[in-house]
């Protein structure tokens, strides 16, 4: 017996609210506007809160289906239907509650924009689509969600689309995503072609009635779909997008490019978690790709200047913390971070949004400081997010991040403990390095001088001040959350149940490949020793950072000067985007134009095509004579050669 | 059902509008042009009407031919005026009607011999019509060639600068393709005196039709599957150029862009499905058997055709280019999905179903490339209203700040086109896929690229035509009018409807489907 959940209302409700705005915001008054969005998307996170609440009573998995189905043709049937289970709850739980704080800090950060009504209906869209990806019960729906919060993100970072840098931002990360769809989609075709349906709880149940299937095509399978994962949770090769995506406006960075839509991918591995367990292949290059991207991207963050780049690049590594989880079976605790990731990292960039509101739009972290006493509500809640994303306890990001790092140091990852050893070593690094970037923009923005043009500031009269209550309550709400969101996965290790991993047992607790690790006193304490350890490198860190850009500011340039090249490095990203440009984009158009269009198309076929006519002499005046430009005469034609066929017709006949 | 001449009446509807629209005459009062704009759209929307009607009363669970006329004509040659539709038959009825007045309205601002075009519009909607219905080659083939005229004035009397040679070329390469399939067949006629689809679908189902060709033409020094295999490129030849499947294509992107930009929406939207039609109708059914032998060949073809024309569309400056390229590339998904069904799978039940998929997925993209590309030139066709003729990638830019409600529903469009789900295109191109990958797994997987190029350039337009800082010559470029926004309105409406709720196509098809599929005895 369950009970109707009404899953269908909940994408409806902020769709609705994106049909309102979408058609009529551009009349309306602000405040209209504004009460429509915060209404609807309102209105989806009660229904979440309410779908909690009965969570208990429901058995599970829990789906609904439409009555009519989407696609049905004779042999294949795809339906409207949606999953409820532990970590759809999560899920839902983190878009509808994080999306509703971010409407409401929009309201407040957006306000003199032009464009006030198209952000909110793109914002409402955006949920649309994010609610149908988590509920969605079948790889066909899922890719619905999928592409279309690819389109809302595209919308969004291009909203200031006079802007071309903006535009290229948004082109480029859909053209991205693209490439990273093809795996996705070839992983679809083989799924169906295959298992014969799309809906995850068949497939699922087929693979589980058969033990003995293993890598093969589900290798093949889940590799696609890490491509897929890799463009929109924007791990190496394809994380190129996501620091451009920051032209965008900043709550947008904080909701879809921080703490929702990049997870897709992620959320995307565990929910298909099953066809990952039956090849090591597939979930060893998902580790290998994590602990690669997570160092990688934190390397380039060190030196960025822009506030919102350096969260960017941290947002990618911070991803591939959780690609690295996923990697080793631990998708729970991939989960995890991503529920604390949403909520330090979205506080990060609302804060980082406060901080370039208050100083009239400046974003470079050159020219900030001393902000501290100017602005101490957004101070206090960033602190809180720095401390949660550098892993200090009781910080929400210790748990996760410690859950991560232990797991990944008892996993064998490609049959190999000491690679699992090295990626956790260099999860480890990466701590770290999080922990010195975070502190570089820390003192940065709030210590030392104040290094901002006062004037530049001075918009609208009223100097660097603190943002309006609509933008500091999301702060406050997620300040409480970066501090307190990480305790429900207090470790058994350190006294706790783990709540959080227990609840998603219904989910991957059947996982083969997840050897629950016995909680032996011996693993406990080395539970403990891992996690002081990452504790002293962050403080490491920490103090890294307070000397370079606290103790002695000059410091950092005389030591860019020396290591020029190493600098330089870093602050060009490696040079990827160029080196894509050269021996992708380029060669690509190059042999677009030049052979595919002008030699093949127009030349050859065209050419050969025109030799043909005209070489021929007796078909070329044929074809002079149709060209003499007289209507009369075209008429005449074909009059005549629709007379030459019937006559050559009645002939034939005759001959019979 | 009833014993009404349904069929013949819906064909006759736009021959009379036609002669009533040339019977206003050449003033060039502005009345007389509005009366004979109305007059031409009502007698659309007449057909339009029919036609729905027709779709009321067709009964989807079978996948039989419906609404039958069957009359002799001329004994003596196995001439019969025969008609009828089936869910194939219905959906390019459909297809028509709604194109047709999108490329009335979307000519509306045409100024010279403007009865004379009206009326050749709807000339050529009766030849599509025709096409669609006829079951006897003797008049299927009347209406395919009698279309050509239509089409060819109205590039070559209301086209841009190069409108002659693109005219010409049009008329040049689709008179070479219909000669060879004439000519294919009369050597089957003479073979076996039918020029009945049906009866000529049931000789090579049995296997009859080439032997008795090779006994009768004794054409006895080539062996029979030369026999066939030359017959079969005949008739192939003609289909060829007209979907157009590389290299057969280069006709199409001079007469697309310079054609008006009205009839460009006729010729994509309605006339490229002659091509794809005439694959399904008769090259499946009559020369499955000489399809199968040479499929290799045809996959890497349509592989070609796919790839080439995203990539030729990447890097064109002309609005009206792309899309004609972009039309090349969505029609090649279809030819795709066409030659997979031909794969031999031995009657494996799993592959069957397979084909099922491809085949409905044609059958939908056949639609929704119609639906999508002739508003995709509509929008262009307002654009050029506005900018004075101007269509090129690099005339406009943030345009978007001037026109938010053109750019957005261009922009609908253009996703549509991109294969956005939830939009009509995505599913079509998804069954398609999804019947090809297990088929022929790798022209499918090489396919996949397509996609890529498409949505590069889709993305390219709207960035460069919509985005960026506004070029200040088209500062005071007006909106869409409330008359504009009224007339697109049911065309993005289906683009939502469609995507949403496929059935409404793939209903009336999967029973016809299923049975084209059966057909093919392997």
């Amino acid at each position: 017996m369950t009970t109707n959940m009404h899953l269908w209302l909940l994408p409806l409700l902020p769709l609705a609210g994106f049909l309102w705005n979408g058609t009529l915001g551009r009349r309306l008054p602000k405040t209209l506007v504004t009460s429509v969005a915060l209404l609807f998307s309102g209105a989806a996170f009660a229904q979440v809160l309410w779908i909690a609440a009965q969570f208990r009573s429901l058995a599970l998995p829990h789906v609904e289906s439409f009555a009519t189905p989407w696609i049905a043709i004779h042999g294949f049937q795809v339906d409207f239907s949606f999953l409820l289970d532990p970590l759809t709850l999560i899920m839902l739980l983190v878009v509808t509650g994080v999306g509703f704080l971010i409407h409401l800090y929009s309201v407040g950060y957006m306000a003199h924009e032009e464009g006030y009504w198209r952000f909110f209906a793109y914002l409402n869209l955006f949920l649309f689509f994010m609610l149908t990806l988590v509920l969605a019960e079948n790889f066909l729906l899922l890719f619905v969600g999928w592409e279309g919060v690819g389109l809302a993100s595209y919308l969004l970072i291009g909203f200031y689309y006079n802007k071309d840098s903006a535009a290229d931002a948004g082109k480029k990360a859909f053209i991205v995503n693209r490439i990273g769809d093809f795996g996705f989609l070839l992983a679809i075709f083989l799924l169906v072609a295959h298992f014969g349906t799309l809906s995850f709880t068949s497939i699922f149940g087929a693979i589980a009635a058969h033990p003995a299937m293993q890598g093969g095509v589900l290798t093949t399978i889940a590799l696609l779909l890490v491509l897929g994962a890799t463009g929109k949770s924007a791990q190496i090769p394809l994380y190129i997008w996501l620091p451009d995506a920051m032209e965008g406006p900043t709550p947008v960075s904080a909701l879809i490019h921080a703490a929702t839509m990049v997870t897709a991918g992620i959320y995307m591995v565990a929910r298909t978690h099953v066809l990952f367990d039956r090849s090591p292949l597939a979930l060893g290059v998902v580790a290998i790709i994590g602990a690669a991207t997570a160092i990688f991207a934190a390397t380039i963050g060190i030196v960025q200047t822009d506030i919102k780049r350096v969260l960017a690049y941290s947002t990618v590594s911070q991803l591939g913390y959780m690609f690295l989880a996923c990697g080793v079976a631990a998708y729970s605790s991939a989960i995890f971070h991503l529920v604390t990731h949403a909520f330090f990292k979205a506080l990060l960039f609302l804060a980082a949004g406060s901080v370039i509101h208050a100083l009239g739009g400046e974003q470079d972290l050159r020219a900030m400081g001393g902000l501290r006493k100017k602005i101490p509500v957004t101070f206090w809640t960033m602190t809180a997010a720095v401390f949660a994303i550098c892993g200090f306890f009781p910080f929400a990001g210790f748990f996760s991040k410690d859950a991560i790092l232990f797991a990944v140091f008892n996993a064998s990852v490609l049959h190999s403990l000491y690679l699992g050893k090295l990626l956790w070593g260099i999860g480890l690094v990466t701590a770290g390095l999080t922990s010195f970037y975070m502190f570089r923009l820390w003192y940065l923005t709030f210590f030392g001088s104040a290094r901002y043009n006062e004037e530049h500031a001075e918009h609208g009269g009223h100097g660097v001040h603190e943002s309006s209550w609509t933008m500091l309550l999301p702060l406050i709400v997620l300040g409480v959350l970066s501090l307190v969101g990480g305790w429900m996965g207090w470790p058994e290790a350190l006294g706790g149940h783990d709540s959080f991993a227990h609840f998603l047992d219904p989910v991957f607790g059947a996982s083969a490949a997840a050897a629950p690790v016995v909680m032996s006193s011996a693993s406990a304490g080395m539970e403990r020793m891992l996690a002081g350890l990452s504790m002293l490198i962050a403080l490491l860190g920490w103090l890294l950072a307070d000397i370079l850009y606290h103790r002695n500011p000059k410091l950092p340039e005389r030591m860019a000067q020396k290591c020029s090249a190493l600098h330089a490095l870093l602050l060009h990203k490696y040079w990827i985007d160029e080196l894509y440009g050269a021996i992708i984009v380029r060669p690509l158009l190059a042999i677009s134009r030049v052979v595919l269009w002008r030699g093949v198309d127009a030349g050859i076929v065209d050419g050969s095509g025109v030799a043909l006519a005209s070489g021929a002499s007796g078909f070329s005046s044929i074809v002079r004579r149709m060209q003499s430009g007289n209507i009369r005469s075209y008429a005449g034609w074909l009059a005549m050669g629709a007379a030459l066929v019937l006559i050559f017709v009645f002939y034939l006949a005759h001959c019979i | 059902m009833i014993a009404f001449p349904w069929i013949t009446v819906l064909t006759s509807v736009p021959i009379a509008g036609a002669l009533v629209v040339l019977g206003i005459g050449g003033g060039v009062g502005e009345r007389n042009k509005n009366l004979a704009r109305g007059l031409a759209l009502a007698f659309s929307f007449l057909a339009l009407g029919l036609t729905l009607f027709l779709w009321h009363h067709f009964n989807s669970a079978s996948g039989a031919l419906q609404f039958q006329e069957r009359y002799p004509w001329i004994p003596a040659l196995g001439v019969e005026y025969r008609v009828g539709i089936d869910g194939l038959g219905l959906l390019m009825l459909l297809l028509t009607s709604i194109v047709v007045p999108i490329g009335m309205l979307a000519s509306w601002q045409i100024q010279e011999r403007v009865p004379l075009y009206f009326s050749l519009v709807l000339l050529l909607q009766a030849c599509l019509f025709g096409t669609f219905t006829a079951l006897n080659f003797f008049h299927w083939f009347i209406f395919w060639e009698l279309s050509l005229i239509p089409a060819f004035f109205l590039i070559k009397l209301w086209g841009g600068p190069r409108r002659t040679s693109a005219a010409t070329q049009f008329l040049v390469y689709t008179m070479v393709g219909s000669i060879a399939l004439l000519l294919a067949f009369l050597a089957i006629f003479l073979a076996t005196g039918k020029f009945d689809f049906i009866d000529l679908a049931g000789l090579a189902q049995n296997g009859q039709l080439m032997p008795a060709v090779v006994r009768n033409l004794g054409w006895h020094r080539f062996t029979p599957e030369h026999v066939a295999l030359m017959i079969f490129a005949g008739a192939f030849l003609g289909f060829a150029v007209k979907v157009p499947l590389v290299p057969f294509h280069t006709w199409l992107p001079s007469a697309y862009s310079e054609a008006p930009t009205g009839t460009t929406i006729l010729l994509t939207g309605a006339m490229s499905k002659m091509g794809l039609y005439g694959f399904l109708r008769i090259l499946l059914p009559i020369f499955g058997a000489e399809m199968q032998q040479v499929l290799t060949p045809l996959l890497w073809l349509a592989v070609a055709t796919i790839v080439l024309s995203a990539y030729a569309a990447l890097v064109q400056k002309d609005l009206k280019r792309i899309f004609a390229y972009s039309s090349i590339n969505h029609l090649g998904y279809c030819l795709l999905g066409i030659f997979a069904v031909l794969k031999f799978t031995g009657g494996d039940v799993a592959l069957t179903a397979e084909k099922y998929a491809a085949m409905n997925g044609v059958l939908l993209q056949m639609f929704n490339h119609g639906l999508t590309a002739a508003t995709l030139f509509w929008f262009v066709a307002m654009l050029e209203k506005r900018s004075g003729g101007l269509r090129g990638l690099n005339d406009f830019g943030g345009l978007r700040k001037v026109m938010p409600v053109f750019a957005g529903l261009m922009g609908i469009a253009l996703f549509s086109s991109l294969g956005l789900p939830g939009l009509n295109g995505f599913v079509g191109e998804f069954l398609i896929f999804k019947g090809s990958f297990p088929l022929a797994t790798w022209a499918a997987a090489l396919s996949v690229f397509g996609l890529l190029a498409t949505a590069i350039f889709i993305l390219g337009i709207l960035q460069r035509v919509f985005s960026g800082a506004l070029n200040t010559t088209w500062a005071a470029m007006p909106d869409l009018t409330t008359g504009e926004r009224l007339a697109l309105a049911p065309a993005i409406g289906l683009m939502f409807a469609l995507g949403l709720y496929p059935q409404w196509v793939l209903a009336v098809v999967n029973s016809t489907v299923m049975q084209m599929v059966q057909q093919l005895k392997f």
